[in-house]
C-alpha cells in the first residue's frame, strides 16, 4: 500500500480518536482506578463474602433466603431503605436554602460559616449522639433523622452550592422577564441547573444514611436496625458470618441498583453551561425575601449544626474543678505511662499525616476515574468507585484482614492500610464531585483551544484542569474531612501507636469519669477546629491561588 | 515525547514519605525472629514501662494489634485462622470462648504461672487458653441520688422490680453490648431457664431503659456518669467506683458510685497462642509474662479489670472502693455458647418489641 | 407609556462611587421604537434591568400607564427583555425556549406550539423546534432569544446591545427584520447599544447617555444633525472646535483644506474607501480635527494646509 495513503489514513484516524498518546492516557486513566478498586475494595471484599457464602467451598444461598423471608431481616432492610431516603428528602429541603444563602448572599462572616458547617461532617457519632441527647431529643426516628441532617448538611452546601456560586444569574432573569414568579424560576430554572450537583449531593447524602451505623445505634433505641447495624450485630455477638454476608450482598445491590438509576437518570442531563465567577453572581441580601432566607437560615444552622456542636464545646471547657482548659490538659496526662496513650499532638500528627496521604490518594485516583469516564462517556467507572460507600465498615474491614494478607500485598499491619481504607470512603467523593463539572466543560472550549495549535496534551493542561482543578479541590477538601473523621473502617486497620483523634475519642470513653469523658470531649473539639482550620485555609488557598473561572 | 505526569508522582512520593516517616522501628517486619505479635481489642493496656522490662528481659519486642472490639477480635481470629493475624491473642471472654474453641484457632499451652490462678478461672480443661484477668460486670448505684432521695440502696436483682426503682436502671442491650449481656446471663443464672423471662417483664414494667453501648448506658442516661443522666442504677462494671476516682476532676478519694455486690456475673478474659504462629518460644514468653506478678499488678489500673493470679496485690483505690464481688453468677462457656443466640433473640423479643 | 422620572440605581459594591444610573427620565410611547445610545459603562444596561424590576431603584419612580410599578415584581410587569448574552435555557430546546413564556402564562400547549411555529418562523428559524441551543450558531441564538421574548407579547420589549455580537452582513440582514418585526407590532420597543448606526438604523428616537445621565433626547433625526452638547457630538463622530470662534460641531465633510484659512499641520491621513481622512491639528487651539479629503492632492502628514469651515454644516453647541 502507499504509505502517503497510510500516513494520511492515520491521521484521520488520529484525529478522530486522539492521538495515541492521548489514548494511551485514556488508557492509564481507566487503568489506575480499576486497579485500585480491584485490588483494595473487590478482592475484600469478594473474599469476605465468598467466606461467608461458601464457608466450604460450596455456596449456600440459605442466608441471602433468609434476608428476605425473615419477616425481622425484612424490616431491617426495609427501614434501611426508608429512613435513608426520608434522611435525604429532609436533608435537601433544610440544606438547600442554606446553600443558596452561602452561595448568593454576601454577608459578613460568611466564608467562617462556610467553613463552620464541614465541622458536623467528621464528629465521631457517639459525641453527636451524646449532645444530642443533651439538648433534650429523645431516641426516636426524629433524633436519626435530625441527626443525618446534622451530619450531611455540609455534602448539600458544599456540592450544590459550588454549583450555584456559579450560575448565571441572566437564565434565571430571563425567566422571570417572560412571567415566571420566584417559585416558579426556582422550579424551571434554577433547580433544573442545580440538578447536577443535587443529584450527586442526594446520592452521597443517601449512600451515607443508608449505610449509617452510630447514629442508628446511639439515637434510634435498640429497636431500630439498618442493615449496617445488623450486620455489625451478626458479626461481632452472633458470629453469623453467613447472614451478615448476605445482609451485605443486599447492601450492595441495593447500592448499585441505586447507582445505576442514578446514572440513567443522568445521563445526557448535564449540559454543558457558561458559569460566571461568584462574585459576579453573589449580592448582598437586599430584597426583604433575601433577609428572611439569611435570617432563617442561619437560625437553622445555629439551632441544628451549632448548638449541639456548642454543647461539646460547652461540656470541654467546663470540668467539675473550674472552667478552663483543663480537660485539655489532661488529654495530655490522662493514661499516661500506658500503652494506650497518646500525646494529644500526636494524634492530631497521625489524623492530618493519614487524611493528607488519604486525600492525595483520593484525588489522584478518583480524579483520573472522572476524567476517564468523561472521555470515554461512559458511567460505570463513577458507579464502580462510588459503591465503598455502600459497603458496611464492618465488611471492608474484615475483608482487608483477611484478603491483604499474602506478599507481595501483605499489608496487615501496615500504616499504609489507614490512608487507603479513608481513601476507599473518601473516593466516591471525588468521582461524584468532579464528573459533572468535567461532563459540562463546553467542549467548544476544548475546540477553541485546540484551534488555537494547543495538542491534545496541552488542551488537557490549558482549559481541563483549571476548571477541573476547583472541582478536585472541593472535592479534595471533602476527602480530607472524611478522612479526618472516619471512624468504622479506621478501627479495624489503624495501629495502636499510631492512633487517629477519632480513635483517641472512642478509646477515652471507654472509662467511665470526669476526666475521660471530659478529655474525649476535648479531643473532638481539637478536631472540629482542625477542621475548621483545613476548611478555611482550602478556601483561601482557592481563592489565592486558582482564581475563579 | 510526552511528559511524564511529574505533578502526581511527586505527590505519590511525598505521601509516601509521610506514612513511612513515623512507622519507623514499628511497622517494618523486624528482622529478629525475636518480635512477637498480640492481637487484641480496643482496650487493651499495658504500661509502657513494664512492657519495656519484658522485651529487656527477654529480647522480645511485643507487637500490639488491636481490631476493633472483644467480638470482633474474636470473629477476625476466626476468619483468618489459616494465616493468622499474629501470635498471641488476648480478649476473648467466656461469653465467646466456646466459638473460639470450637473453631480451634488456639493452640495447647499451660503456663507455669497458671497455678497461682484459682480453679474457678480456669475454664478449659485442654489449656488452649490462659486466664489472664476477670472484670465483673455489676449494677453501679449513684450514691448521692439514693442519699438525696432517701431511697434504700437496692441488695438483689429481685429488687430491681419493685416500685421504689421504677425508671431507675438503664441496662446495654445484649446484641450489641458485652456488659449488656453479662447482665442478662446473670439474670438467667439467678431466675432459671424458666424464669428470667418474666423477670425481666417486669424490669420492663417497671420501666428499665436499654441502650445500645456502655457508653450511651454510663454518660448518657446514668445519674453518676456527671453528665445530666438521669437514672441512677446502671450495668456497669465492679471496677467503675474505682475508675470513678482515678479519672476524677478534681481529684477525690471516696468514689461518688456504688456497686451492689449481689448483681455481678464474672467474664473472664483469656490469652491463647494462635494456631499456626511461627514464634511459638515467644509467644509462651508472653503469656507467662502476662501472668507474672509484674503484669498482673498493671492490670487493675491498665484494664479496670481484676488480676487472675490469686494473692496479686490490688492498688488502694481498688481495695477501697472496687472489690470484686464474692459471689458473683457464673456460667459455663459451653452453655454460653450453646444458648446465648436464643436467648438474645428471646431477651429482644420480650424488651424490645 | 412607560415613563422612568429621576431614576437612580446604585450598585452596593460601589457605594461611593458615582450612581450607575444617575437622574435620569425617559418615556417610551406605545409603537415607538427608543434607543438609549452611549458608550460602555454609561448605565444602559443597569437602565433596563431597573425598569425590568431586577435592579432596585435608590431613587425615582419607574410607571406605566400612569401607574408606578415600585411594587410590581418583574414577572408582573409585562415586560419583555433579550439579554445581550441571550441566556437561552441549555437544558431546553428551540421550541421549549420560546414557548417558556408562553406557558408561564397559562396558554394551553396546542396554542403555544402554534404561536412557538409561527414566531420560529418570523425570525427566520422555521421549524427548528426540537434542536439543542448549544447546536446554534450566535446568529440563531439571537434569533431564538428574540423569538422567546416577543412570544408572551410584552407591553415593552427591550433589547440589550442587539446585535452586538454578530458579523456585520448578519447585522444589516437582521436590522431589516427587527425593523419589520417592530413595525408590525404596535408595541413599545427600548432598545440600549452603543453603535450608533444600529440606533438610527432602528430607533425612531435616540437618547444619548453619558454616565447614567441623559445628554440629549430627541428624535433620530435630530439627534444625529443636531448634537445637543459636545460629548453627544464628539460620540457621533463630528469635530467640535472653537477654532473658527464660538464652539460648533461639524463632521469632517464640513472641513475643507485651502489656501487660506485657520492654518494647521497635517498628523496623519488614512484611506477611506472613497475619500481620504486626514487629520490636523490647529495652529491657534492645538485641538486635532479629522477632514474628509476627496481628489487626488492629498497632503503628507507634517504639512502645512489651512482649514476652512462650510458653515452651514456647523452645529452651534453650547459653550
Amino acid at each position: 500500500m502507499d504509505p502517503r495513503v497510510d500516513r494520511h489514513r492515520a491521521a484521520v484516524t488520529r484525529a478522530r480518536t486522539g492521538t495515541r498518546g492521548s489514548r494511551a492516557a485514556t488508557a492509564v486513566a481507566i487503568a489506575v482506578p480499576c486497579a485500585f478498586i480491584a485490588v483494595f475494595f473487590a478482592y475484600p471484599v469478594a473474599s469476605i463474602l465468598g467466606r461467608g457464602l461458601a464457608p466450604d467451598g460450596a455456596l449456600d444461598l440459605d442466608p441471602l433466603r433468609r434476608v428476605f423471608t425473615d419477616p425481622s431481616q425484612r424490616g431491617v432492610v426495609w427501614f434501611t431503605v426508608w429512613q435513608a431516603a426520608l434522611s435525604t428528602v429532609l436533608t435537601l429541603a433544610l440544606a438547600l436554602p442554606g446553600a443558596y444563602v452561602l452561595a448568593r448572599l454576601r454577608f459578613p462572616g460568611r466564608s467562617l460559616i462556610r467553613a463552620l458547617v464541614t465541622i458536623p461532617f467528621v464528629m465521631p457519632t457517639v459525641l453527636v449522639a451524646s449532645a444530642f441527647l443533651a439538648l433534650g431529643v429523645p431516641r426516636s426516628l426524629g433524633a436519626i433523622l435530625l441527626a443525618h441532617v446534622f451530619f450531611n448538611y455540609a455534602v448539600v452546601v458544599r456540592v450544590v452550592g459550588e454549583l450555584w456560586r456559579h450560575l448565571d444569574p441572566h437564565e434565571e432573569e430571563a425567566a422571570r422577564m417572560l412571567g415566571a414568579s420566584r417559585m416558579r424560576v426556582l422550579r424551571e430554572v434554577t433547580l433544573r441547573a442545580l440538578r447536577p450537583g443535587i443529584v450527586a449531593a442526594a446520592t452521597i447524602t443517601f449512600l451515607f444514611c443508608f449505610t449509617s451505623f452510630g447514629v442508628i445505634l446511639f439515637l434510634g433505641g435498640p429497636t431500630r436496625s439498618t442493615i449496617e447495624t445488623e450486620i455489625y450485630r451478626q458479626t461481632t455477638r452472633f458470629l453469623d458470618l453467613p447472614l451478615a454476608a448476605a445482609l451485605s450482598i443486599v447492601q450492595l445491590v441495593a447500592v448499585v441498583v441505586l447507582l445505576w438509576l442514578v446514572g440513567r437518570f443522568e445521563r445526557g442531563a448535564s449540559v454543558p453551561r457558561r458559569l460566571r465567577a461568584a462574585r459576579e453572581v453573589e449580592h448582598r441580601p437586599r430584597s426583604a425575601a433575601d433577609r428572611v432566607l439569611l435570617a432563617t437560615n442561619l437560625a437553622v444552622m445555629a439551632a441544628l449544626l451549632a448548638l449541639p456542636l456548642a454543647v461539646l464545646v460547652v461540656r470541654s471547657l467546663t470540668p467539675p474543678s473550674g472552667f478552663g482548659f483543663g480537660y485539655y490538659r489532661a488529654l495530655g496526662e490522662v493514661r499516661a505511662g500506658s500503652t494506650l496513650f497518646v500525646a494529644p499532638l500526636d494524634a492530631v500528627g497521625n489524623s492530618l499525616r493519614f487524611a493528607v496521604v488519604a486525600t492525595v490518594i483520593a484525588v489522584v485516583v478518583g480524579g483520573l476515574a472522572a476524567w476517564a469516564g468523561v472521555r470515554t462517556k461512559s458511567r460505570w467507572l463513577e458507579g464502580a468507585l462510588a459503591l465503598p460507600l455502600g459497603i458496611s465498615a464492618v465488611t471492608l474491614g474484615f475483608g482487608f484482614l483477611i484478603a491483604l494478607d499474602e506478599p507481595p500485598l501483605d499489608l496487615r499491619g501496615s500504616q499504609w492500610l489507614v490512608p487507603l481504607a479513608q481513601a476507599l470512603v473518601a473516593m466516591p467523593f471525588v468521582v461524584l464531585l468532579t464528573a459533572p463539572v468535567l461532563r459540562a466543560i463546553d467542549p467548544r472550549m476544548r475546540d477553541a483551544a485546540t484551534m488555537l495549535g494547543a495538542s491534545p496534551a496541552r488542551v488537557r493542561r490549558a482549559v481541563d484542569l483549571p476548571i477541573a482543578a476547583r472541582a478536585l479541590f472541593v472535592a479534595g477538601a471533602f476527602a480530607f474531612a472524611i478522612s479526618l473523621g472516619e471512624f468504622g473502617a479506621t478501627t479495624f486497620v489503624v495501629r495502636p501507636d499510631a492512633p487517629t483523634l477519632p480513635i483517641v475519642v472512642y478509646r477515652l470513653l471507654g472509662q467511665p469519669g470526669d476526666v475521660s469523658f471530659g478529655a474525649a470531649m476535648a479531643a473532638s473539639c481539637i478536631l472540629m477546629l482542625l477542621v475548621a482550620a483545613a476548611m478555611l485555609a482550602g478556601d483561601r488557598m482557592r481563592a489565592g491561588r486558582l482564581g475563579e473561572f | 515525547m510526552r511528559r511524564l505526569p511529574v505533578l502526581p508522582i511527586t505527590l505519590v512520593a511525598f505521601a509516601s514519605a509521610i506514612v513511612a516517616a513515623p512507622s519507623g522501628a514499628g511497622a517494618q517486619a523486624n528482622p529478629k525472629p525475636q518480635t512477637v505479635t498480640l492481637v487484641t481489642h480496643d482496650s487493651f493496656a499495658v504500661s509502657e514501662d513494664v512492657l519495656a522490662a519484658f522485651t529487656k528481659r527477654t529480647g522480645i519486642t511485643v507487637k500490639i494489634l488491636q481490631v476493633g472490639d472483644a467480638g470482633q477480635v474474636v470473629n477476625q481470629a476466626i476468619l483468618t485462622k489459616d494465616n493468622p493475624l499474629g501470635d498471641v491473642l488476648f480478649g476473648v471472654d467466656n461469653t465467646f470462648l466456646s466459638r473460639a474453641l470450637d473453631e480451634g484457632i488456639f493452640e495447647q499451652y499451660r503456663s507455669t504461672g497458671l497455678d497461682g490462678v484459682p480453679a474457678a478461672l480456669q475454664l478449659d480443661p485442654k489449656d488452649r487458653v490462659t486466664p489472664v484477668d476477670y472484670g465483673d460486670v455489676c449494677i453501679n448505684y449513684d450514691k448521692e441520688w439514693f442519699a438525696d432521695h432517701k431511697v434504700k440502696v437496692p441488695r438483689a436483682l429481685k429488687d430491681l422490680t419493685k416500685p421504689a426503682y421504677k425508671g431507675a436502671l438503664v441496662v446495654e442491650d445484649p446484641s450489641t453490648s458485652s456488659p449488656g449481656l453479662a447482665f442478662v446471663l446473670a439474670t438467667i443464672q439467678e431466675f432459671g431457664q424458666k424464669g428470667w423471662q418474666q423477670y425481666w417483664q417486669q424490669l420492663v414494667d417497671n420501666d428499665v431503659q436499654v441502650v445500645d453501648g456502655w457508653e450511651q448506658a454510663y454518660y448518657d442516661s446514668f445519674s453518676g456518669g456527671g453528665q445530666g443522666g438521669k437514672r441512677p442504677l446502671v450495668v456497669s462494671y465492679a471496677s467503675s467506683p474505682a475508675a470513678a476516682v482515678v479519672f476524677a476532676d478534681p481529684p477525690i478519694t471516696t468514689s461518688p458510685i456504688g456497686t451492689m455486690t449481689q448483681s455481678c456475673f464474672r467474664q473472664v478474659e483469656f490469652a491463647g497462642i494462635l494456631k499456626g504462629t511461627e514464634h511459638r518460644a515467644a509467644a509462651r514468653e508472653l503469656v507467662d509474662f502476662m501472668l507474672s506478678e509484674q503484669f498482673q499488678r498493671d492490670v487493675p489500673l491498665q484494664m479496670f479489670v481484676y488480676p487472675a493470679v490469686e494473692g496479686t496485690a490490688l492498688p488502694k483505690v481498688f481495695t477501697q472502693n472496687a472489690d470484686a464481688a464474692e459471689q458473683p453468677y457464673e456460667m459455663t462457656p459451653t452453655r454460653i455458647g450453646e444458648e446465648r443466640d436464643g436467648w438474645i433473640r428471646e431477651w429482644t423479643g420480650i424488651v424490645l418489641r | 407609556m412607560l415613563e422612568v422620572q429621576d431614576l437612580v440605581v446604585r450598585y452596593e459594591d460601589r457605594a461611593d462611587a458615582a450612581p450607575a444610573v444617575d437622574g435620569l427620565d425617559l418615556r417610551v410611547g406605545d409603537g415607538e421604537v427608543v434607543c438609549v445610545l452611549g458608550p460602555s459603562g454609561s448605565g444602559k444596561s443597569t437602565l433596563l434591568r431597573a425598569i425590568a424590576g431586577l435592579e432596585p431603584p435608590a431613587a425615582g419612580t419607574v410607571a406605566w400607564d400612569g401607574v408606578d410599578l415600585r411594587d410590581t415584581p418583574p414577572h408582573r410587569r409585562r415586560f419583555g427583555l433579550m439579554f445581550q448574552d441571550h441566556a437561552l435555557f441549555p437544558h431546553r430546546d428551540v421550541g421549549g425556549n420560546v414557548a417558556f413564556g408562553l406557558r408561564m402564562q397559562g396558554v394551553a400547549s396546542d396554542a403555544a406550539r402554534a404561536r412557538t411555529a409561527d414566531l420560529l418562523t418570523l425570525v427566520g428559524l422555521p421549524g427548528t423546534e426540537d434542536r439543542a441551543v448549544r447546536a446554534l450558531s450566535g446568529g440563531e441564538q439571537q434569533r431564538v432569544a428574540l423569538a422567546r421574548a416577543l412570544a408572551p407579547d410584552p407591553r415593552l420589549l427591550m433589547l440589550d446591545e442587539p446585535l452586538g455580537a454578530l458579523d456585520r452582513a448578519l447585522r444589516e440582514h437582521l436590522v431589516d427584520e427587527l425593523r419589520a418585526i417592530f413595525g408590525r407590532r404596535d408595541r413599545a420597543v427600548l432598545l440600549v447599544t452603543h453603535d450608533h448606526e444600529e440606533a438610527f438604523a432602528l430607533a425612531d428616537r435616540v437618547v444619548v447617555v453619558r454616565a447614567g445621565r441623559v445628554e440629549q433626547d430627541a428624535d433620530a433625526a435630530t439627534v444625529w444633525q443636531h448634537p445637543a452638547t459636545p460629548f453627544v457630538a464628539e460620540f457621533l463622530g463630528y469635530n467640535v472646535t472653537a477654532a473658527f470662534g464660538p464652539l460648533v460641531a461639524v463632521r469632517p465633510e464640513g472641513l475643507t483644506l485651502a489656501s487660506a484659512g485657520v492654518p494647521v499641520t497635517v498628523v496623519d491621513r488614512t484611506f477611506r474607501r472613497d475619500h481620504f481622512r486626514v487629520r490636523v491639528r490647529t495652529a491657534s487651539t492645538q485641538e486635532v480635527l479629522d477632514v474628509a479629503v476627496r481628489g487626488s492632492a492629498i497632503p503628507d502628514a507634517g504639512s502645512t494646509a489651512h482649514l476652512v469651515l462650510d458653515e452651514a454644516a456647523a452645529v452651534p453647541l453650547p459653550a
